[in-house]
This record gives C-alpha cells, structure tokens and sequence, in this order.
C-alpha cells in the first residue's frame, strides 16, 4: 500500500516538470490559432476555437518574416561551411602536422573560448564601420565564423588525438598526399564530430540576437532574431495572434528538425559543454 | 609519411585563413578594447586621452554598480537553479523512470534549442496583465488565487525573479541530459552495493554519488556560470532591462552607454570588467575541483 502511494507520488511530480516544460509551447502553438476577439471573450489558457490561418499569413507577408528567414538561412549556412572548413583544417594541422608552433597554435585558438561576446562589440562595431561593412551580410558571415572557431576546433582536436596514425600511414605508403589524406582519409572519419559540430554551430549561429542587432539595422538584411524583437513594435502590442503566429514561425522550424535528428542534437549540444 | 606531414605550405594553407580572421574578429578587439579604455567620447567625438579617468569613475557609477548587482544576482541564482534542476531531473530519470525515459528526455530537452528571442515573447504573453491576463495570470485567476494576480514583468520586485524562472526553463533539461549521461557512466553494482549495505536516499547522494558526480556539477557551473556573465540576449527579449533598470546586466549597460550614449571609451572599461568577471569566476569554481 505504501509502495502504492508513493510510485503515484513519483508518477505525477515527473508528469509536473514535464507539463512544465511542455505546456507553455503547447499554449503557444494553440494560441497563434485564434482569433483578436477570442482574447477578450475567454480567459488565456482556453483553446482555440478555430484553425485562425490568417495570423501566419499576415507575420509571414507584412511582418516580413519571409525576408528575415531568407536573412538568418544564408548568414548561417555560409559561416557555418566556413566554420567546418576551418575546424578541420586547423584541427588537423596542430595535432597531426609536425611543426614547431602547433601546440601553441592550438592553445591559442582553444583560449578564445574565455572570451565574452560583449567585450569584442565594441572594437568590432568600429571595424565594420570604418570598411563600411555595417549593414550587409558579409559582416555576420566573418563574425560568426570567427566566434564559431574556438569551441569547434577544440571538439575536433580531442577526437583526432584519439584517432590512430597508421590509417594515415597506410595511406602515405600508398602514395598519397597530404591535401588527398584530409580529404579522402580525415575527412570520412571525422563525419561524427563534423556533424556533432554542425549542430552546435548551427543552434548558436541562428539563435544569436547581439550581433545582429548591433551590426544591422537595415529592415531588408535583419536576421529572425532581430525582426522578431522589432516584431511588436510594428504590429502593436494588442495583436497577439500575429505575434504568437510569428514566434510559433520560428519555434516550429527547430520542432521539427530535433525530432527528426533528436539523438545527433542531444549529443551535440551537451558535448560543447561536457568538453568546454 | 613524416615528410607529407611536415610540408610547410599545406601547413600555412590549413592555419592561416582561420588564423587572420580569428586574430581579428576575436582576439584583436580585446586588445583595442583595452586600448579605447583610455579615452573619453568616442572615435571623431571628444576623442581625447584621460589616462585611467574612465577606470576611475567605474567606481563611483551607481548606474555601474546597480547593473552589476543585478547582473550578480542573476548569476547566483540561475547558475543554482539550472544546475541544481538539472540534477534533480537526472536522478528522477534514474531512479524512479522506469519507462518512457527516452521520450521524457526527448521533451524535456526540447526548450534548449529554441531561439532566445521566441522564448522572450513567449513569457511576455505568459506574465503578461494588459490588456488581457497571460496565461500564468489567467490559471491564477482560474484557481482563485487572484491576490497573486500581479504584473510579473512589469513591476521591480518581481521583474529579475520572473526572468530568472524563464532562463532556469530554457536550460534544465539541458543539464539534467549532461547528468544523465554521468549516472549511467557509474558503474551499477557501486550503487548496488551501497543500498545493500542500507544507505537511504540522502546518504546515497551525499556519499556515493555527490563525489562520483563532482567534476561534472563542476563543469556544468562553469558553463552555467559563462552563460550567465553575458546575460544580455533573453534579459533583452524579455524586459529590454526594464521596468527602469530592475534586469539591467552589465553587457546591456556597457551596450547603452557605447550605442546609445556614445562613449566608447567608458563602454570599453565595462567590456573589460566583463572578460575579468568571465576569467575570475571561472577560476574560482575550477579550485572546487582541485581539492581533495
């Protein structure tokens, strides 16, 4: 009997937390679905009564979220090719390359990790005015390949030192050279720690707000992030559906991609940490 | 093989782009920064060298001081909140899930990967009282609770406490993953051993399991900590610092006063005292590992 009690005990403080975790994005979702009036007529946590689509219509068209995706999908995807180029090379350069410098080199990339954000704004703010690169896509796609670099080559560096030599060697004997090696040889191998950076790289570039809001202010080039905190102030506070429509734009896109690749997401993201 | 290895121009093509641009877009403005920390005004505006004028005056800013505050207050208790969330949530998965663990975890994780300013304008509409009550307000409302019914990001005293809740949401299920992961790497028959030879619940963690799990908690805080010095993009979504400036951290002061208000310099000195704030705290908890 006591057993009884407390395994229902147990059951429902776990079915709390996860209601905890899960309802609000459930009210979300529910809540970009209704109409202005439902807002005024029935307490917040109500359902909604109808499938409300011309909220998604109107965020997506005068809310120019098509404009901020389109934004946030070239500056992520180019920095994040540039930032797995780079991992891999330099990786491999300072573990397996013999020369002088590498350990050094490698330290000296890892400290970056120690750097705050918002102590580089500044400077970097005066860089890009001053070549004129405020306000374009270029200036995004340098910064966030060159913040993505410290915490990715330190993942990739652990991982090639575990990785034996006499695959490489092998390979040498058989006549090949060092560009073929990286690319036939490496490259394959490492595929588990591309992809685990891959999606880490990936969550920090398309989540991130402070760059974009201090290096952009033109409406065309603003990424998600930043059209999304402009967002109310553009269609007023009192359109929720439009601004739950647009908020749910966003959050649904993430849904769906860590369902389908939960295990590789999981596994990415904790791995910054573990190693960071 | 070692002379593939050590060709020099395949070295200088592997490091070099990624050096130039690392040197640059990182390491170089901390540099600069320290530079500009030397000067009043900003580049072409009253752009003079006051020597440690602005180091100075750091000091005596109550603006300063308020932000620093608040911004301490939120470290201690998101950094508690995640990690020790975090832990709880692991060891429920671990001793009391029998089932279904898979597909809690799966949910559990799910607010991790969301992007800051969605989950900001979330909460917004959650705490929110006007014109409408948001949902927390309208379930108080609905349990009778109405004496509890309050502007939860709109008034002072609550304003840090609510964001606080939002970041702690965000980011335990993220720790609880990293704890889990830890347990299942104790080997089973230690804890086995331990309720053989009687140990209840407490005494388990408190002598088995709180050192087995003790370089971990210690990474977890560090990277918790790191997250919370820079406190600037969910404060930003949620409260933009407000109500006046109840949840301004120091990267949204040292944003106002070099964006805002035009001085670089003074903004600067603050971007400074974030990276010695990042380096010492980190510092302080990694001594926690060496003992013992």
């Amino acid at each position: 009997m006591k057993k009884g009690l407390k395994s229902i005990a147990i059951k429902f403080v776990i079915i709390c937390l996860v209601v905890i975790e899960i309802y609000p994005l459930f009210w979300m979702l529910t809540a970009s679905l209704k109409q202005q009036s439902e807002w005024t007529s029935k307490p917040a946590y109500a359902l909604n009564s109808g499938f409300y689509i011309q909220n998604y219509i109107q965020a997506w068209t005068r809310g120019n979220m098509n404009i901020f995706f389109k934004n946030s999908f070239i500056c992520t995807v180019v920095s994040l090719f540039f930032i797995v180029l780079f991992t891999v090379t330099v990786s491999f350069a300072v573990t397996k390359m013999r020369w002088k410098l590498g350990e050094f080199v490698g330290k000296y990339f890892e400290f970056g990790i120690m750097i705050p954000v918002a102590t580089a704004l500044i400077p970097l703010f005066q860089i890009y005015s001053g070549m004129g690169l405020l306000n374009s896509r270029l200036c995004l796609i340098i910064t966030y390949t060159a913040f993505g670099l410290s915490l990715s080559i330190l993942l990739t560096t652990g991982y090639l030192r575990s990785f034996p030599d006499e695959i490489m060697e092998a390979a040498v004997i058989d006549g090949c050279g060092i560009y073929k090696l990286v690319w036939y040889v490496v490259v394959p191998l490492m595929k588990n720690a591309i992809v685990t950076v891959l999606v880490l790289q990936f969550f920090f570039k398309w989540n991130d707000l402070i760059f974009s809001m201090t290096f952009i202010s033109d409406q065309k080039l603003k990424t998600v992030q930043t059209g999304l905190l402009y967002f109310q102030n553009e269609f007023g506070a009192k359109n929720w559906g439009a601004i739950f429509a647009s908020v749910s734009m966003c959050v649904i896109p993430m849904l769906i991609l860590y369902m389908i690749l939960n295990k590789r997401i999981i596994e990415g993201m904790t791995a910054g940490a573990v190693k960071g | 093989m070692k002379k593939v290895l050590e060709n020099k121009t395949a070295i200088a093509i592997f490091v070099l782009p990624a050096l130039v641009i690392y040197s640059v877009i990182v390491i170089l403005p901390v540099i600069w920064s320290l530079y500009y920390s030397f000067y009043s005004g900003s580049p072409g505006l009253k752009w003079e060298f006051i020597g440690f004028d602005n180091f100075l005056r750091l000091f005596g800013d109550s603006n300063f001081k308020a932000s620093l505050a608040v911004n301490l207050k939120y470290i201690s208790i998101v950094m508690l909140g995640q990690v020790g969330m975090g832990l709880l949530l692991a060891l429920m998965f671990y001793f009391w899930l029998k089932r279904f663990k898979n597909v809690i975890r799966t949910l559990v994780f799910f607010p991790v990967v969301l992007p800051t300013v969605a989950v900001g304008q979330l909460f917004q509409k959650i705490y929110e009282i006007q014109p409408n009550y948001g949902l927390l307000n309208s379930l108080l409302n609905a349990l009778g609770l109405t004496g509890l019914i309050q502007p939860w990001i709109g008034q002072a005293s609550t304003a840090l406490g609510s964001l606080c809740v939002m970041d702690i949401w965000v980011a335990m299920g993220f720790y609880a993953v990293i704890f889990y992961g830890a347990l299942l790497d104790i080997p089973g028959d230690v804890i086995e051993a331990a309720k053989i030879d009687g140990a209840g619940g407490l005494q388990l963690f408190r002598y088995i399991l709180a050192p087995l799990l003790r370089a971990m908690i210690i990474t977890c805080l560090i990277f918790s900590f790191s997250g919370t010095v820079k406190m600037f993009e969910s404060a930003t979504a949620l409260t933009n610092g407000g109500p006046g400036a109840a949840t301004r951290s120091l990267s949204m002061y040292m944003y106002n006063v070099s964006f805002t208000y035009n001085k670089v310099g003074y903004g600067s000195v603050v971007a400074l005292f974030i990276f010695m704030l990042c380096v010492l705290g980190s510092s302080i908890i990694r001594k926690f590992d060496i003992k013992e």
